[in-house]
């Protein structure tokens, strides 16, 4: 009897499948120097991302292991070849930066894991150098400024100074904005960028006002973002030069210009691919436990975060946790069949989301929060420029 | 290129010198006369920034907030001193560079730790949010001034302190020599720990005044320090009107550059090669400055007379 015991146990030992080992997601982004607080707001929305799973896809075991690349291309390809050789994960996901990402592609896709941005964009990796294993739940960087650049025609302006900071994501910005707006570009100017960039605006403001331009166009993601509009309106440009932005007026920059009192910045026209006030359900849960849990609004970047772990998830789950067979896995993830905080969305032939886009305010919500909300749709269903250039079908 | 955008520029160049200014003198005088290599004097210039913003908090007022800030990072400039860099004064410049290297790390991570990743913003009272017009349409924000008038007062102080008082005459000797200024039986040891605490209140200055255009953010020092070091090396070592007039060049330099360059190199090439170029060529414009300088006159514009 004994032994016919022990023999089962062996047996339902031997039964059980392979994926008994939980399947390893590695997660960089910046969790030090000033950038740090687009990283906690990453991971906070990676952690309620696990929490809503119950840390599970379906019967795998999801693991996720952070990895911090210091705002710099070298420190994050170091920390993503650590976690390709030495944690093995199966999958490499988040990334703020474009010219982090660019470094550390190779290390990921080499080693045939799966690559998934959860925000940067660079044109290259939506065009040439697209590959079968990344997958990106945010845009490619030139959506969203062709987005604003729509909405600048649209609003009859007709001359604009660019200003972005000098790295792969500030060229492709401004090159976004100037593939759409129509009008004239009066001047552009691009900024030192990286742990120790540039802060102070003042002789750059002072030239984008000497140039008489109808506008003032400019991306400056986190920290930056609210030093940028603090001295623009130091500046006092409100009357003369409107500002319009992408990446800079957001959930990152609002809290501490609300509370130094930069009530310029109310009103003030932003696009993106994603709002907390968004209808529908899967949102709904995100912002509100969101809230609920760190006391303030989710951004972009955490909406962005929380959607890659549940299309890992879903994938997962798909193939039963059996990350031996790439192609089905690969088919599972390109299906994109999860509840997204945007809403519907589907892959283009270059593995970047199929999505809309939307003009969003910035407003003083019902408790007295600045927040933003959706104003109109720019876009629907937008395909990037640069997927004619990816030869994948 | 029109004369008020000029004069615009001009002032702004002088605003980033004079934070400059302020940042590179306490550096200069704790590697002059100290013999120190203080990587860590960004910390103290963050700290600054923190301290002043949690006390504006705290008052509901910038400028009573950064009058008690300013003693506060000297207190802290003089605790550094006193159980970080004592220690490490009969070593070599290496070990100095490792010691303080760790207390950035150090630093960095208690800041994190009490003020949290996100940074903090530094509210100004009304009659500094708003501009000031010069004449006609040449407007400059009152802030921006503000900085320049305390960056000169601030700069003004130190030279009649090291010019005119005992302090500084005592300061001035240390620098000269270090050994005939404790045989004649002064306290260099305190006179050291006061020197590295002047010039912790005065990089912390520097951090207050930037903390409302910027904010104050972990990591802010270490940008300034490269460009600290670049202003001592250029003004001579030890030298207070070196780094003065140093950093007020580098600051005209920087800022000029980065106005004016791209129009400039569109003379003699193409408008999108310029575009291109320009940044780039601003942003190294300053280390070209110091090569240069490092070639012809290894010793800065102004070295200490005596050393």
């Amino acid at each position: 009897m004994k032994r016919l015991m022990t023999m089962a146990a062996t047996a339902s030992l031997l039964a059980l499948p392979l994926h008994a080992e939980p399947v390893k997601i590695g997660f960089v982004t910046t969790l030090t120097t000033g950038a740090a607080v687009i990283g906690t707001d990453m991971q906070n929305a990676v952690n309620l991302a696990m929490e809503h799973l119950g840390g599970k896809a379906g019967d795998t075991e999801l693991e996720v292991i952070f990895g911090d690349d210091q705002f710099a291309p070298e420190a994050g390809k170091q920390v993503t070849d650590k976690l390709v050789k030495q944690d093995d994960v199966d999958f490499v996901a988040g990334y703020i930066w474009s010219h982090v990402l660019l470094a550390s592609r190779k290390s990921v896709l080499d080693a045939d894991k799966i690559l998934i941005s959860a925000n940067a964009g660079p044109s290259q990796m939506a065009g040439k150098l697209c590959d079968k294993n990344f997958f990106s739940t945010s845009w490619q960087n030139d959506q969203t400024p062709m987005a604003m650049g729509e909405v600048l025609n649209r609003q009859g302006v007709k001359s604009l100074y660019l200003m972005a900071p000098n790295y792969a994501a500030g060229k492709d910005m401004t090159a976004g904005v100037e593939r759409t707006f129509t009008g004239e570009i009066v001047g552009k100017d691009l900024t030192k960028w990286g742990a120790d960039a540039q802060l102070d605006f003042s002789a750059e403001l002072a030239k984008a006002k000497a140039s008489g331009a109808d506008g003032l166009f400019v991306f400056y993601p986190g920290a930056a973002g609210g030093a940028f509009v603090k001295q623009y309106q130091q500046a006092g440009l409100k009357e003369t030069l409107p500002l319009y932005s992408v990446f800079t007026v957001d959930a990152i920059s609002l809290p501490k210009l609300q509370s130094a009192g930069f009530t310029d910045v109310i009103g003030s026209k932003v696009t993106q691919e994603w709002d907390p006030s968004l209808d529908n359900a899967a949102n709904k849960k995100f912002v509100t436990d969101f809230k609920a849990k760190f006391g303030h609004y989710p951004s972009y970047y955490g909406a962005q975060s929380y959607d890659a772990i549940m299309l890992i998830a879903s994938a997962v789950e798909k193939v039963g946790g059996d990350m031996s067979d790439k192609d089905a896995l690969r088919a599972a993830l390109k299906e994109a069949d999860f509840e997204s905080v945007r809403g519907d969305f589907t892959f283009g032939n270059n593995n970047l989301p199929v999505q809309n886009f939307y003009l969003r305010e910035v407003v003083e919500d019902a408790d007295g929060v600045w927040t933003t909300k959706v104003v109109e749709t720019v876009y629907e269903n937008h395909v990037d420029s640069f997927a004619a250039e990816c030869d994948m079908k | 290129m029109d004369f008020s955008l000029l004069v615009i520029q001009g002032l702004n160049g002088l605003q980033l010198g004079l934070l400059l200014f302020l940042v590179a003198s306490g550096l200069t005088l704790v590697f002059g006369i100290l013999d120190f290599v203080n990587l860590a004097h960004g910390s103290l210039y963050m700290l600054g920034a923190f301290f002043c913003a949690t006390l504006t908090y705290l008052f509901g007022n910038f400028i009573l907030a950064l009058i008690v800030a300013v003693p506060i990072t000297g207190v802290i400039g003089f605790l550094v001193e006193r159980f970080v860099a004592r220690p490490l004064y009969a070593r070599d410049h290496l070990d100095h560079v490792l010691g303080t290297f760790g207390l950035i790390l150090v630093i960095d991570t208690l800041t994190h730790l009490i003020w949290g990743p996100e940074g903090l913003s530094v509210p100004l009272p009304d009659w500094l949010r708003g501009q000031i017009t010069l004449w006609g349409d040449t407007v400059v924000p009152t802030f921006r001034l503000m900085i320049i008038g305390a960056g000169l007062a601030a700069a003004a102080g130190l030279f009649w302190m090291v010019n005119r008082t005992r302090l500084g005459m005592l300061i001035r000797a240390g620098a000269s020599n270090r050994t005939m200024v404790s045989a004649l039986g002064i306290d260099i040891e305190l006179l050291f720990g006061l020197v590295f605490a002047l010039g912790a209140a005065m990089a912390g200055l520097a951090g207050m005044l930037i903390a409302p255009i910027t904010e104050a953010t972990i990591g802010m020092g270490n940008g300034i320090i490269i460009t600290a070091f670049v202003v001592i090396i250029v003004g001579g070592i030890g030298s207070i009107k070196g780094a003065f007039i140093a950093a007020l060049l580098i600051g005209l330099i920087d800022t000029l550059g980065r106005s004016f360059l791209d129009d400039i190199f569109a003379l003699f090439m193409s408008p999108v090669a310029a575009e291109n170029s320009a940044p780039a060529i601003s942003a190294m414009l300053i280390y070209i400055i110091m090569a240069l300088v490092l070639a012809f006159r290894p010793q800065g514009l102004f070295p200490p007379k005596v050393r």
